[in-house]
C-alpha cells in the first residue's frame, strides 16, 4: 500500500501529496510520469511526478481537481493509502541521456502553464544541478492560481511569472511573456512547455516564430500505460506514437495537437454523466 | 455399450437474456451430467488426447475417476499437470487439441473434456491444492502473472523454491484478468480461487511492478538476489492497420476497449471507469479478441458488426466463441476489409469505408488468401470502430535488458527449454511466440520451470 506522508492545498482545487512509493522514488526520472488508481473502484489516473526522494522512498505529486476521479484523490488524508501507484513511466527528459559536451552548450527555457508547473520543477532542478542556465516562465489566469512559485525561484537563473489578468507579474499569457523575455535579450537553445493542450499548441507557435526548438509533455488519456491499450495515441509528424512509452515528451514543431485535444476529450460526455451521480465517500467514516 | 450415449449437452444461459448481461455464458455440468459424460471415454490403450494437450493432462485417468464420483481423486490428477483447470476448462481451444484428437470424434462427437475439467475444477475450486516441498531458499522472480508466470511459479513453488511474481498492473492474472470476459471466465468467481490456489503455495506476487521502469532485471539479479528470472510478459501491444482516420475518436484497440471493460470494471456502475460504445460498433479481427471485444459491446447495448477480411470457415477464433456470438446476435461481415475510417465534423468516427474481397491461392499459412476485389468499396455507418488484429510482445523489458535478444517480430529469443540469450534469464509464452493461447504459454512456463531448476540445480 502507498501511504498519503503529507498534504497540502496549493490552491483551493490543486493539492500536494509526498506518498510512499520506495520501488519508484528509486527509479524515477525529470520528465517520468506514474498513475494513481486511489481506490479499487477508482480509475488509473496518469499524474506527472513532481518530485522524487531517493533516500526517503517517496514520490511527490499535484493533483488538480478536474472530475471524479482527482476529486476522490484529493480527498485522501495523510496516513491513509492509495491501493496502487505505479511508475515511473514514460521516457526521461531529453537532456537527462544527453552527453556532457552537448549539455554544457544548452539555454533552456522551461515554460509552465497551471498545472503543468509541477512536472516542470523537476526539469529545473535536474538542470540546475548539472549547472545547465535555465530560465523558467510560470504563467497562469491569475494570482491565486499560481504554483510552485518560490520553489522555482531556488532552482532556475530567471524565473518570470505572468498572469493573464496581471494580478501577479506580467500581465498576459506565456506566449507574450516569451516573446518579451525573448526581446529583452534572451537566448535561448531550447524550449520545454508543459501546461494545457492549447496552451502547449500556441505556445509552441510561439517558439516557432522566435525559432527555439520545442518539446512538449503530452498528458493524452490512458488506461495501463505501459503501451497496452493505445488510449494515448498521437500524430507526431505524420506517424501514430504511444505517448505512455514513446513519450510523453515530443517535438512541439511535429504534434499535431487539434487532434490531440479531441482524443483527449473522448469520453467526456461519459464523464459529465459519471460526475453528475458521483458522491465521493473517500475519507469519509474511516 | 458406453460410446452409444450422445455427447451430454451442456446447459446455458439464454442467447436473448445473456445479450443483455455479463454472467456466465455456460452453466456447466452438474454431478450426474458430468458422470454420465464421462462414461462415454474408451479409455484408449494409447490416449491420443493426452498427446494433444500442450501439458498432457492424464485426461483418461481423471474422467475414469469422474465416471466412479470421486472428484476429488480426479482433481489431483489434473493437478500433477495443470496449475489453472477453472480457466483451461473454459478457454482451450478442446476442437483443436484434446477433443480434437480424440476417438469417438471419428464417427461421432468427441468426448467433452473440456467441460469435464471445468466441472472437476469448479467443484474442487476453494480446496487446498498440491503438496509443497521444503523450502530451499533460493530466489526466482517471475515476470508476468499471466497464464505463463503462474504455471512457472507454480511449479518452482512446488519444489521449494522462493518465488516472486511482478505484476505491472494492480491486479494479477495477466490476459486472464484484463482481457478475457467475465461472461467467459468469472473473475471473482473462478479467476480469483486459481491465483489464490497459485499464492497458497507460498508464490508472492507483487503488483504495480513494471519490470523494465520501475525496476531492471538487473537489478533483481545483482541487487535483490534473484537466481534465475522467468520472463511471461505476455504480447501486450496492440496492432492498429495503419490506414486513414485510425486515430479519428471512436476508434479503440480491442486492449483498450476490453481492459476497461474487465480490469476496470466499466460494465459495472459502482465503477468510475467510462467505455463508449454507442449505437452501433464494428469490431475488425476474426480471433478470439475479436469475438470478446464484440460480445462485449453487445451488452452494453450497441449492434455489433464483426468484419473479417476471410470466410467463417478461416475464423481464428474458438468454434464456441463464434458459435456463442452468432446465437447472440452478432452480425458477421465476412469477405470485408477496412480500408479508410471517415469522421464527422468534430473528428469522431461517422462510417467504416471497407473493400470487398474474395479468396485466393492458399498462403504460407495453408489458408486462402484474401484478395481486394477492385472498385467494390463501400461505407458502413458506424459510430464506433474497435481493432482486434492482434498484439505483440511489449519492448519494454528487452530494452531495458543486457544480452536479450529479440527476433524480427520483437519477440524474445528462446530455446526449446525457454532459456534466453542471457543466462539465467528464461522466458515463455506469448512474449517468446507472440499472441497464442492460454494452454501453451502454461506450457511453456512448465518448460522453463524444469529448465530453472536444471540450471539452479546443475
Amino acid at each position: 500500500m502507498f501511504e498519503i506522508l503529507s498534504k497540502e492545498m496549493l490552491t483551493p482545487i490543486i493539492c500536494r501529496m509526498k506518498v510512499s512509493a520506495p520501488r519508484l522514488a528509486a527509479a524515477a526520472q525529470p520528465g517520468q510520469f506514474l498513475i494513481v488508481r486511489a481506490d479499487e473502484k477508482g480509475e488509473r489516473i496518469p499524474l506527472t511526478i513532481s518530485d522524487f526522494d531517493r533516500k526517503e522512498g517517496t514520490v511527490t505529486i499535484v493533483t488538480q481537481k478536474i472530475g471524479a476521479s482527482t476529486a476522490d484523490i484529493i480527498a485522501y488524508e495523510p496516513g491513509e493509502c492509495f491501493a496502487d501507484v505505479v511508475g515511473p513511466l514514460g521516457l526521461a527528459s531529453e537532456f537527462v541521456e544527453m552527453p556532457a559536451d552537448k549539455l554544457a552548450q544548452q539555454r533552456y527555457i522551461l515554460i509552465a502553464g497551471g498545472l503543468g508547473t509541477a512536472p516542470v520543477y523537476p526539469q529545473a532542478k535536474w538542470l540546475k544541478e548539472h549547472g545547465v542556465p535555465v530560465d523558467v516562465i510560470i504563467g497562469a489566469k491569475t494570482k491565486d492560481l499560481l504554483i510552485y512559485t518560490d520553489e522555482m525561484r531556488e532552482v532556475c537563473d530567471n524565473l518570470f511569472i505572468c498572469t493573464d489578468d496581471g494580478s501577479e507579474g506580467f500581465k498576459g499569457m506565456g506566449t507574450n511573456m516569451l516573446e518579451h523575455v525573448v526581446e529583452e535579450g534572451h537566448k535561448y537553445t531550447q524550449a520545454v512547455i508543459i501546461g494545457p493542450m492549447i496552451m502547449m499548441k500556441f505556445t509552441t507557435l510561439t517558439c516557432k516564430k522566435l525559432g527555439i526548438p520545442a518539446i512538449v509533455s503530452l498528458n493524452t488519456l490512458m488506461v495501463d500505460g505501459t503501451g497496452m491499450c493505445g488510449a494515448c495515441r498521437v500524430s507526431v509528424g505524420g506517424k501514430t506514437r504511444f505517448a505512455c512509452v514513446e513519450g510523453p515528451e515530443f517535438d512541439g514543431y511535429e504534434v499535431d495537437f487539434d487532434q490531440a485535444m479531441r482524443r483527449q476529450g473522448q469520453y467526456k460526455a461519459e464523464e459529465i454523466a459519471a460526475n453528475e451521480n458521483h458522491v465521493c465517500k473517500i475519507g469519509r467514516g474511516k | 455399450m458406453a460410446n452409444r450415449i450422445p455427447r451430454v449437452a451442456v446447459r446455458e444461459q439464454d442467447p436473448k437474456v445473456r445479450a443483455t448481461n455479463f454472467e456466465e455464458v455456460c452453466y456447466g455440468y452438474n454431478r450426474e451430467e458430468a458422470m454420465l459424460e464421462a462414461s462415454r471415454c474408451l479409455h484408449c490403450k494409447n490416449p491420443r488426447c493426452v498427446g494433444a494437450c500442450p501439458v498432457n493432462v492424464n485426461i483418461p485417468e481423471f474422467i475414469a475417476k469422474v465416471a466412479e464420483g470421486d472428484v476429488d481423486a480426479a482433481a489431483a490428477i489434473i493437478a500433477q499437470d495443470s496449475s489453472l483447470p477453472a480457466v483451461c476448462g473454459r478457454v482451450c481451444p478442446q476442437e483443436t487439441q484434446c477433443e480434437g484428437s480424440c476417438v469417438l470424434g471419428v464417427k461421432g462427437e468427441p468426448v467433452a473434456i473440456g467441460k469435464l475439467e471445468r466441472f472437476v475444477a469448479d467443484e474442487t475450486l476453494a480446496k487446498a491444492s498440491a503438496t509443497v516441498a521444503p523450502s530451499n531458499g533460493i530466489k526466482v522472480a517471475v515476470v508476468g502473472s499471466g497464464p505463463a508466470g503462474l504455471a512457472c511459479a507454480s511449479d518452482l513453488a512446488k519444489w521449494g523454491y522462493d518465488v516472486t511474481i511482478f505484476e505491472a498492473l494492480h491486479k494479477a492474472g495477466g490476459v486472464l484478468e484484463y482481457g478475457i470476459p467475465e461472461f467467459r471466465l468469472p473473475k471473482d468467481n473462478v479467476l480469483k480461487h486459481e491465483i489464490a490456489k497459485v499464492r497458497a503455495l507460498g508464490v508472492k506476487i507483487e503488483t504495480d511492478v513494471i519490470i523494465g521502469k520501475t525496476v531492471t532485471i538487473d537489478h533483481l539479479m545483482d541487487e535483490e538476489g534473484f537466481k534465475a528470472v522467468f520472463i511471461g510478459s505476455g504480447a501486450g501491444l496492440p496492432k492498429f492497420m495503419n490506414i486513414p482516420g485510425e486515430n479519428l475518436c471512436g476508434v479503440f484497440s480491442a486492449n483498450e476497449f476490453l481492459t476497461r471493460n474487465n480490469l476496470m470494471k466499466a460494465w459495472r456502475e459502482d465503477y468510475l471507469t467510462p467505455i463508449h460504445a454507442g449505437k452501433k460498433v464494428c469490431v475488425v479481427g476474426g480471433g478470439n479478441v475479436a469475438m470478446d471485444a464484440a460480445r462485449t459491446a453487445l451488452r452494453l447495448g450497441a449492434e455489433v458488426h464483426i468484419v473479417y477480411r476471410r470466410t467463417e470457415a478461416e475464423l481464428p477464433a474458438r468454434k464456441e466463441e463464434v458459435h456463442h456470438a452468432i446465437e447472440e446476435g452478432i452480425i458477421f461481415d465476412m469477405l470485408t476489409n477496412p480500408v479508410e475510417v471517415i469522421g464527422d465534423e468534430k473528428g469522431w468516427v461517422k462510417a467504416l469505408k471497407c473493400i470487398r474481397m474474395e479468396l485466393g491461392e492458399p498462403d504460407e499459412s495453408g489458408r486462402r488468401s484474401p484478395v481486394p476485389v477492385e472498385g467494390s468499396e463501400f461505407e458502413i455507418e458506424t459510430e464506433t470502430v474497435i481493432m482486434a488484429l492482434g498484439t505483440s510482445p511489449n519492448p519494454m523489458i528487452s530494452r531495458s535488458t543486457a544480452g536479450l535478444e529479440t527476433n524480427r517480430r520483437g519477440c524474445l529469443v528462446a530455446d526449446e527449454q525457454g532459456a534466453t540469450t542471457r543466462p539465467g534469464v528464461f522466458a515463455g509464452g506469448d512474449a517468446v511466440t507472440g499472441a497464442a493461447t492460454v494452454i501453451l504459454a502454461m506450457g511453456a512456463g512448465r518448460t522453463a520451470a524444469k529448465a530453472i531448476d536444471k540450471y539452479l540445480k546443475g
